[in-house]
C-alpha cells in the first residue's frame, strides 16, 4: 500500500493505502460527486462525475487514479464544473422529471446533484421510450424509466450476491438494465434481498411499499394491530433522525409506534428465542440420526430462495424452523384468535424488519393458515421511519416506552440474531452443556463474531468436537457452498445471511456501509451485554409458549418444508 | 418451434469448448451457425452448462451486433454501410432492397423467412464499394437495380449462396 | 512431411523448399484476397488449373513435402492492393500484371502467357493511353515501399513452406538462437517501432514493460478487430501473408516471455480467419508452433477468436474483456493491460500490422528500420485508399509521406476529374484534412498536432460533392451505434451530437446548435472513459473546424453547398423551359406539382419530398435543383 503526500486544490493531503484518488480527496473533505462508485464494490468509471484535472490539464475520472507521492491535482477548476453540469443535462435528458411524486424524492443523487450544481434548463429534446414499470416483485419495484445505467445493482447482485438476477442488455444509447430477455422479476431467481434498490441513485430500483396498507390497518377500528420489531431495527432507524448508527432506540421506536396508534408492540427476539430452542433440538437430532449435515440455518428468506432455485440438493440440508418473524406471526396469530372471540376485533400483525425478502416471505404459501399470512405486513426500518416522519413525531425527543406483555421479552442471545454470527452463537449457547459466565466468553471468542466474510469456529457439544461456519454475503456462501461441494470443507452447522453483516445490513435499513453495519452489530452485542437472561431457553416466555400456545401444534407453527421436498 | 429443438447439438458444442465461461461467444457463434439463431432455450441451457447466469448469457448474445435472438431468412443480405460505401452510395441500394422485399429499418426478415435485410459495419472490400454480401458471399460495386436483379436470381434459384 | 527441431532442420527445409519454389517454370498468382474474390478470382484460379491440366502439364497448387519435377506455380496470393484493377493476376518470371481479369481471358492467358512468354496486351494496366507491363512501374505502385505488404501478391498466401523459402521464420530463429528476450525487446525499443493500431505507443516499451512483470503467466494478444469503416491493412496481411504475423507474435512472446497468444478477428473477416487457421495448423504440423520450438525450449500456442460484431472490441481492454466471453465493454484503467490485461495476467497486445512489421526489424536491423521515414516515426504504414480517387486499394508507403504523394501521385487523384475536398484519415476517431493539409507529411506526430491521426490507416478521399455535415453525421451514426453505453458522456452525449447533426441536415438546425455541439464534444472528449468515446467527437471537431461556413450554410441559410442533403434541395420548374405538358404532375408520388396544361407548372415546396422523379421525367429539361 502506498504512503506520501498529495495536493488536492493546494492543499496537502497525506494518503495511507487508500485505494484511489477519490478516497483521498473524500478524506480531505471535498464531497466529490458520483453516481456509480461505491466503495464496496469494483471500480467502475462510467458516470465520469468525479473527474479532476491534473498539473498538465489532462482530466481523469478519480475512482480508478492512483495517488502517487507529490501529485496535484485540482478538484473543482471551472472546466470540470463545465463537464459535471453537461453530463448532469445528459442524464437529466434521458430521465423522467417527475421528481415530486416519486418514492426516492430527497433521497436521490440524481436530484441532489441537479440542485447542487444548479442544473435549471434541459437543451435536449425529450425523446426517451418508454417502459413498463416491473411491479411482479413482492420486494422491489423496477422503473427502468428512471435508470441512470450505473450499473451498481448489477454489481450488487453479483458482486455481493452472487446471483447475477440482472445485467446490462443491448448497447450504447439502447444500453438497459433488465432481466435475461426482459422477463418480469417474479419469473427469475431473484430472492429479494433489495440490495440493488439500496444503492440505486435514483428511483429505478426502489423497494415495494405497504406504508399505505399499514396505514389502513391502524386506523381501521375493527382491527387489532400488532406489531413485531426485528431486532436489527432498533439500532439502525436512529439514523433516519440524525442519531448515530448502533444506537438503540427500540424505546423510542415502541414510543413511536404508539402514538401512531398501534395496539401492541412486541419484540420479534422473542420470536428468536423460540427459533434458537427449535433449532438447537433440531441440530442435536440431526448428530443423533447422523445428519444430513452440514445443516444450514433458515432465518434468511433471501437465502432460502436461493437453495430452492439455484441449489436444490441442499434443500434437506436447510433447518426445517420457520424463520424468528414467522415463528412468531404464527403464534401470535394462534394467541390472538381466541381474544378475536371475544372483542371482534381481527388481527393484524405488522413485522417491522430490517428485510426487503421478509415482504416475499410473508407473502408465501407455506405460511398462510386459513387462507390467511401469519404475518399481514412487512415494514422495512425505512417505512417505519417514514411514517413517524408522515406523523410528525420528532423521533429523537421520544422518550423511551417499553414493549408490551406477554410478547415484549427477548434473550440477549435472540437479539444477537441481528448480526451476521448471531444466530449461530445463539444456537452455541444453547447447545453447550455448561452455563455459566465464563462458558458465555468462550462463545463470544471462538471465532463466530467480527464482519469477517466466513468465519470458522469449533465448539465441543457432549462428546463431540463441531464445526460451525458463519457466512454473510450470498456470494461467499455459493463460494463457500463450491468449497463443500468439493470436499475442501465440512461443518457441522453453518450459519448463512444474504446481506452483508447480516440483518443490519438489510436493504430495509438506512442506507450504510461497512462502518455503519460494524456500528449497529456492536450495537446488538451491547444490547445483548444489558440483557438479564442471556440464554433462550433462559426466557420465561418461552416456557410460558411451550406450556400454552404451542403446546398441541408447536410443529405446525413453528416449522415448515421449503422447497419440492417430500 | 423451440420445443423441438435438438440440445444434443448444444451439448455437442458446450464440450467441444470444454465447458469454458470464457469461452461463451465462440459457443454462441456455433449455436447461431448450427440453428440460424439464439434460440431462448437453448441460450438457457448453455448458462446451466457453463454455470454463469442466463441474464449474463443474454447480455452478452445482446451486446453483439452478429448475434441475434430471432430466426433469420433463408438469405441473409447485408448491405456494407462502411465509409467507402456510404460515399460511393450504399443507402440507396439498401432503400431499394427494402422497398421490393417490403421490410423497413424495424421489420428486417420477410414473412415468408427467405430474407433478411440488415446493414453491416466495413466489410473492408473497400476497394470495390458499394458491397454487399449474401449469407457471407460478397457482391461487389452495387448499384439498387443490381440488386434487385440479384434478388430475383436468388429467388428463382439462380444464384447460389 | 517436414518437422523441424532445430535451426539446422530449417535451414535444410529452406534450402529444400527454394529449390522446389525454382523447379516452378512458371508461378501464375491469382489475388485471392477478398475484393478479387468478390469480382470472381476464385473461378479464374479453378479455370486456370483446370485449362492447364487438359494440356497436361504439372500444376502445383502448394510446395510439396518431397521433391518434384519441373512444374507451373498455381497460387492464391494475397492482397494486392489495386483493388480498383481487380481481379489481378501476375505471372513470374514474365513480371506481368494482368488487372481485370474475366473468366474468357483465362485461355488466352494460358496459351499465350503460361505455355508461351507472350503478353496478353489488352489486359494490362492502361492510363494515359500508356500501357504498363510490369507491376513496378505502374504509378499507384511506384511510389510505395513495400515492406509489411512485400509479400502480400507475391506469394502464396497459404503456403508455409513458400514463405520459409522466402526466409520466412529466419527472424523467429534469429531470436531463439542468439537473442535474449531482454534483446529482443531492446532492438524493438531502438528501432522505435510504434504501435500501428493508432495510438502509436512504442512496441519495444510495451513488451519490456511486460517481460518485467514477476506474474509468470502473460500473454500475447494481437488485435485483429480492424473495425473503421474504410480500413483494411490488417485484413490484407491476415489473408495475404499470415504466416509474417505470426511470427512477430512469437517473436513478442519469446521476449516477453508468454506462452500463448490470442488472435481476435472481426467476424466481418471471414477469409482472414480461415487463412489465420490453415497458417496456424501449418505451423504446427511443422513444429513451429507447440512445445520446444526449433530445439530452443520455447513453447508457444495460438488461439483465434472471432469477433461478434461490436467495434469498440477495437479498444484494448474491450478486446481482452471479449476474449474472456463477456460484453466488450473497456475498462477503467490501471491497471493498465501491460500489468493486468487477458485473464488478469500481463499482456502485450498489439496490432497486426505492428506485429507484421517485428521479423523484419530482427532479421535487417534497428538501424535500417529506423532509415525508412521520419526519426520519431520510423518505418512505412499500410493505408487503405478509398472513396472518390481513382486507384482505390491497399498501399505502403515510408511514415512521412505527404497526402498528396498518396492522393494524386499513387491514388492517381480524385475520381471523375472532380475537385479534391477533404481525406477524412484515421475513421470515426479521426478528423477531416483539407487541401491546406496536402502537405503535411502522415506521421503519428504530425497529424496528432492538427487534429487528425494515422488511426488504423484509412484514408477516404472525398470531393466537392460530398457535404462535410452529412459526412459528420455519419460518423457520429456510426458511433453512436458501436457506443458500449458505458459511460455517460459517450452514451448520452453521442446520441444527442447525432440528434443535432440530423436536424442540421435536415435544416431545421438553429446557430444555437453550432455552439451545443461544440460543447458536447469538448465534454465527450475530455471526459469519455476510453479512447475510443474521446475520439468520437473528433470528426465533428475537425469539420467544424475547417468546415464551418458549410455548417453555416446549413442552419442559417438552410442551403446544402455541397448539394448533397437531400432535405435541404430545392428543385424548380424553369417557366422560360416548360411546355406545361403536365408529365412531371404525372409522376410526383406526392402531387406537389400543378399548373395548366401549355401553361408553366409550379412545385408547391411545402409538399415536395425532393425526390426528384420529375427531373427524370421532364421531357424539356426545364425542372433543375436549384
Amino acid at each position: 500500500m502506498s504512503k506520501g503526500i498529495m495536493y488536492i486544490d493546494g492543499k496537502r493531503v497525506a494518503f495511507d493505502g487508500e485505494k484511489n484518488v477519490l478516497a483521498v480527496i473524500r478524506k480531505a473533505g471535498i464531497e466529490i460527486p458520483t453516481f456509480c462508485y461505491y466503495s464496496e464494490l469494483s471500480v467502475y468509471g462510467a458516470c465520469r462525475m468525479c473527474v479532476v484535472e491534473n498539473e498538465r490539464g489532462g482530466i481523469e475520472a478519480s475512482c480508478s487514479m492512483q495517488p502517487r507521492d507529490g501529485m496535484k491535482i485540482r478538484t473543482n477548476t471551472a472546466r470540470l464544473q463545465k463537464h459535471r453540469k453537461m453530463i448532469l443535462e445528459l442524464l437529466l435528458a434521458a430521465h423522467c422529471r417527475d421528481c415530486t411524486v416519486c418514492e426516492k424524492n430527497g433521497r436521490c443523487k440524481l436530484q441532489e446533484l441537479a440542485l447542487q450544481y444548479g442544473i435549471r434548463n434541459i437543451r435536449f429534446q425529450d425523446t426517451r421510450e418508454k417502459f413498463e414499470l416491473d411491479k411482479t416483485s413482492p420486494s422491489i419495484l423496477r422503473d427502468p424509466n428512471k435508470c441512470i445505467l450505473c450499473g451498481d445493482c448489477v454489481r450488487v447482485c453479483e458482486e455481493v450476491q452472487g446471483m447475477g438476477v440482472i445485467d446490462f442488455a443491448y448497447r450504447g444509447s439502447k444500453l438497459q438494465i433488465m432481466p435475461a430477455f426482459n422477463r418480469k422479476l417474479s419469473d427469475t431467481d431473484c430472492i429479494g434481498c433489495g440490495q440493488c434498490a439500496a444503492v440505486c441513485p435514483t428511483g429505478a430500483i426502489t423497494i415495494r411499499g405497504d406504508i399505505g396498507r399499514a396505514w389502513k390497518a391502524i386506523q381501521d377500528p375493527t382491527k387489532r394491530v400488532i406489531v413485531q420489531v426485528a431486532p436489527a431495527v432498533r439500532v439502525a432507524i436512529g439514523e433516519e433522525f440524525g442519531m448515530e448508527a448502533g444506537e438503540n432506540t427500540m424505546g423510542k421506536l415502541v414510543a413511536a409506534l404508539k402514538m401512531m396508534g398501534v395496539d401492541e408492540v412486541f419484540d420479534t427476539t422473542l420470536g428468536a428465542d423460540l427459533t434458537v430452542m427449535e433449532e438447537a433440538s433440531e441440530f442435536l437430532k440431526r448428530l443423533e440420526n447422523g445428519g444430513p449435515f452440514p445443516m444450514f440455518t433458515s432465518c434468511c428468506p433471501a437465502w432460502v430462495r436461493y437453495v430452492e432455485s439455484r441449489n436444490t440438493k441442499y434443500l434437506p440440508n436447510v433447518s426445517t424452523c420457520k424463520s424468528p418473524m414467522e415463528m412468531f406471526g404464527a403464534t401470535l396469530k394462534a394467541h390472538y384468535k381466541t381474544m378475536e372471540a371475544v372483542d371482534g376485533k381481527g388481527a393484524v400483525v405488522i413485522a417491522i424488519m430490517p428485510c426487503t425478502a421478509k415482504k416475499g416471505e410473508a407473502q408465501r404459501e407455506e405460511f398462510k393458515r386459513d387462507g390467511l399470512n401469519d404475518i399481514d405486513y412487512v415494514l422495512t426500518t425505512q417505512e417505519i421511519s417514514t411514517m413517524i416522519k408522515e406523523n410528525g413525531i420528532v423521533f429523537k425527543d421520544l422518550e423511551s416506552e417499553a414493549t408490551d406483555m406477554p410478547f415484549g421479552l427477548g434473550s440477549g442471545a435472540g437479539v444477537i440474531f441481528g448480526t451476521t454470527g448471531g444466530v449461530a452463537e445463539a444456537v452455541i449457547r444453547r447447545c453447550s452443556a455448561e452455563k455459566n459466565t465464563n462458558m458465555l466468553r468462550e462463545i463470544e471468542f471462538c471465532g463466530v463474531r467480527g464482519m469477517d466474510f466466513v468465519k470458522e469456529a469449533t465448539v465441543t457439544v457432549g462428546e463431540k468436537e463441531l464445526k460451525i461456519a458463519v457466512v454473510h454475503g450470498l456470494k461467499n456462501a455459493q463460494d463457500l457452498l463450491k468449497k463443500i461441494d468439493a470436499g475442501e470443507v465440512s461443518y457441522d452447522l453453518v450459519e448463512v445471511m444474504a446481506c452483508w453483516g447480516g440483518c443490519i445490513g438489510g436493504a430495509g435499513q438506512p442506507t450504510g456501509r461497512f462502518d455503519q453495519r460494524k456500528a449497529r452489530a456492536q450495537g446488538l452485542y451491547d444490547a445483548d451485554q444489558l440483557s438479564q437472561i442471556k440464554r433462550s431457553e433462559e426466557n420465561p416466555m418461552i416456557m410460558a409458549l411451550y406450556n400454552g400456545v404451542l403446546k398441541k401444534n408447536r410443529h405446525e407453527l413453528l416449522h415448515v418444508h421449503y422447497g419440492k421436498q417430500d | 418451434m423451440e420445443n423441438q429443438l435438438n440440445f444434443e447439438k448444444a451439448e455437442e458444442i458446450l464440450n467441444a469448448y470444454g465447458r469454458q465461461p470464457s469461452s461463451l461467444i465462440a459457443i454462441m457463434q456455433d449455436i447461431q451457425s448450427e440453428y440460424r439463431y439464439l434460440p431462448q432455450s437453448i441460450l438457457e441451457y448453455i448458462a446451466a452448462g457453463l454455470d454463469i447466469s442466463i441474464a449474463k448469457v443474454f447480455s452478452v448474445a445482446t451486446f453483439y451486433e452478429n448475434f441475434s435472438l430471432e430466426p433469420k431468412g433463408k438469405y441473409v443480405i447485408r448491405i456494407c454501410d462502411g465509409t467507402a460505401c456510404h460515399v460511393r452510395k450504399s443507402i440507396p441500394i439498401l432503400e431499394a432492397l427494402r422497398e421490393e422485399l417490403g421490410l423497413s429499418a424495424k421489420k428486417h426478415t420477410t414473412d415468408d423467412m427467405m430474407f433478411t435485410v440488415e446493414t453491416v459495419s466495413c466489410l473492408g472490400a473497400c476497394g470495390l464499394a458499394p458491397v454487399l454480401t449474401v449469407n457471407d458471399k460478397v457482391h461487389s460495386t452495387m448499384t439498387p437495380d443490381k440488386a434487385i436483379a440479384l434478388l430475383n436470381d436468388l429467388k428463382e434459384g439462380k444464384e447460389d449462396a | 512431411m517436414h518437422n523441424v527441431h532445430s535451426y539446422d532442420e530449417l535451414v535444410n527445409l529452406r534450402e529444400f523448399a527454394a529449390g522446389s519454389l525454382e523447379k516452378q517454370q512458371k508461378k501464375v498468382l491469382i489475388c485471392g484476397g477478398t475484393g478479387c474474390v468478390a469480382g470472381g478470382s476464385l473461378h479464374i484460379y479453378e479455370q486456370i488449373k483446370q485449362m492447364c491440366e487438359d494440356k497436361g502439364l504439372d500444376v502445383c497448387v502448394e510446395l510439396a513435402h518431397e521433391p518434384h519435377g519441373d512444374n507451373i506455380g498455381l497460387k492464391k496470393s494475397g492482397c494486392h492492393g489495386f483493388c480498383e484493377m481487380g481481379p489481378l493476376l501476375k505471372i513470374e518470371p514474365l513480371g506481368v500484371l494482368y488487372t481485370k481479369v474475366k473468366p474468357s481471358d483465362c485461355e488466352e492467358i494460358v496459351e499465350k502467357s503460361v505455355l508461351g512468354d507472350e503478353i496478353v496486351k489488352h489486359l494490362l494496366y492502361q492510363l494515359d493511353g500508356k500501357s504498363y507491363q510490369h507491376q513496378e512501374e505502374i504509378p499507384f505502385y511506384k511510389k510505395q515501399t513495400r515492406v509489411v505488404l512485400a509479400n502480400c501478391g507475391q506469394s502464396d498466401a497459404e503456403d508455409v513452406l513458400e514463405y520459409i523459402a522466402k526466409g520466412g521464420y529466419s527472424a523467429l530463429a534469429k531470436a531463439l538462437s542468439s537473442m535474449t528476450g531482454e534483446e529482443v525487446c531492446k532492438q524493438i525499443s531502438e528501432s522505435n517501432l510504434r504501435g500501428r493500431g493508432g495510438g502509436g505507443f512504442p512496441t519495444g516499451r510495451k513488451w519490456e514493460q511486460v517481460r518485467r512483470q514477476a506474474e509468470p503467466v502473460k500473454y500475447i494478444v494481437c488485435n485483429g478487430d480492424e473495425g473503421d469503416p474504410g480500413a483494411f491493412m490488417d485484413r490484407s496481411i491476415m489473408e495475404g501473408d499470415p504466416h509474417k504475423m505470426l511470427e512477430g507474435m512469437m517473436i513478442a512472446g519469446y521476449a516477453a516471455g508468454a506462452q500463448e497468444g490470442y488472435i481476435y478477428v472481426r467476424a466481418e473477416y471471414p477469409l482472414a480467419v480461415n487463412r489465420l487457421r490453415t497458417a496456424i495448423r501449418k505451423a504446427e504440423e511443422i513444429g513451429l508452433l507447440g512445445e520446444n520450438i526449433l530445439g530452443s525450449g520455447f513453447n508457444f500456442k495460438l488461439h483465434i477468436n472471432r469477433g461478434a460484431g461490436a467495434f469498440v472490441c477495437g479498444e484494448g481492454s474491450a478486446l481482452t474483456t471479449s476474449i474472456e466471453g463477456k460484453r466488450g465493454m473497456p475498462r477503467v484503467k490501471p491497471p493498465r493491460t501491460v500489468e493486468q490485461g487477458l485473464f488478469g495476467k500481463p499482456t502485450v497486445l498489439n496490432n497486426v500490422e505492428t506485429f507484421a512489421n517485428v521479423p523484419e526489424i530482427i532479421l535487417n536491423g534497428a538501424a535500417w528500420f529506423k532509415s525508412i521515414g521520419p526519426e520519431n516515426s520510423p518505418g512505412t504504414k499500410a493505408f487503405a485508399l478509398t472513396g472518390n480517387v481513382n486507384n482505390t486499394g491497399l498501399i505502403e508507403v515510408p511514415m512521412g509521406t505527404t497526402l498528396r504523394e498518396v492522393i494524386f501521385d499513387i491514388g492517381g487523384g480524385v475520381k471523375n476529374g472532380k475537385a479534391f475536398k477533404a481525406v477524412q484519415i484515421g475513421g470515426p476517431s479521426g478528423g477531416c484534412l483539407t487541401s491546406e493539409h496536402l502537405d503535411l507529411p502522415m506521421d503519428f506526430d504530425s497529424l496528432k498536432k492538427v487534429g487528425a491521426m494515422v488511426g488504423s490507416g484509412g484514408l477516404v478521399v472525398m470531393d466537392d460533392s460530398t457535404c462535410m455535415v452529412e459526412v459528420s453525421r455519419f460518423f457520429m451514426n456510426f458511433t453512436q451505434n458501436e457506443s458500449c453505453g458505458k459511460c455517460v458522456p459517450c452514451r448520452e452525449g453521442t446520441k444527442r451530437m447525432l440528434e443535432i447533426l440530423e436536424r442540421i441536415v435536415r435544416g431545421e438546425g438553429t446557430s444555437e446548435d453550432l455552439d451545443l455541439l461544440s460543447e458536447l464534444a469538448a465534454t465527450i472528449s475530455e471526459t469519455a472513459l476510453c479512447g475510443l468515446g474521446k475520439t468520437a467527437a473528433s470528426p465533428v471537431q475537425s469539420t467544424l473546424k475547417y468546415f464551418r461556413d458549410e455548417y453555416e450554410a446549413h442552419v442559417i441559410e438552410k442551403r446544402c453547398p455541397a448539394g448533397d442533403c437531400k432535405a435541404l434541395r430545392v428543385i424548380q420548374i424553369d417557366p422560360a423551359l416548360c411546355k406545361g405538358c403536365s408529365k412531371c404532375s404525372k409522376t410526383c408520388p406526392v402531387g406537389a406539382i400543378s399548373g395548366k396544361i401549355k401553361e408553366p407548372f409550379s412545385i408547391n415546396t411545402k409538399t415536395c419530398i425532393k425526390c426528384g422523379a420529375c427531373i427524370a421525367a421532364c421531357p424539356f429539361k426545364a425542372i433543375k435543383e436549384a
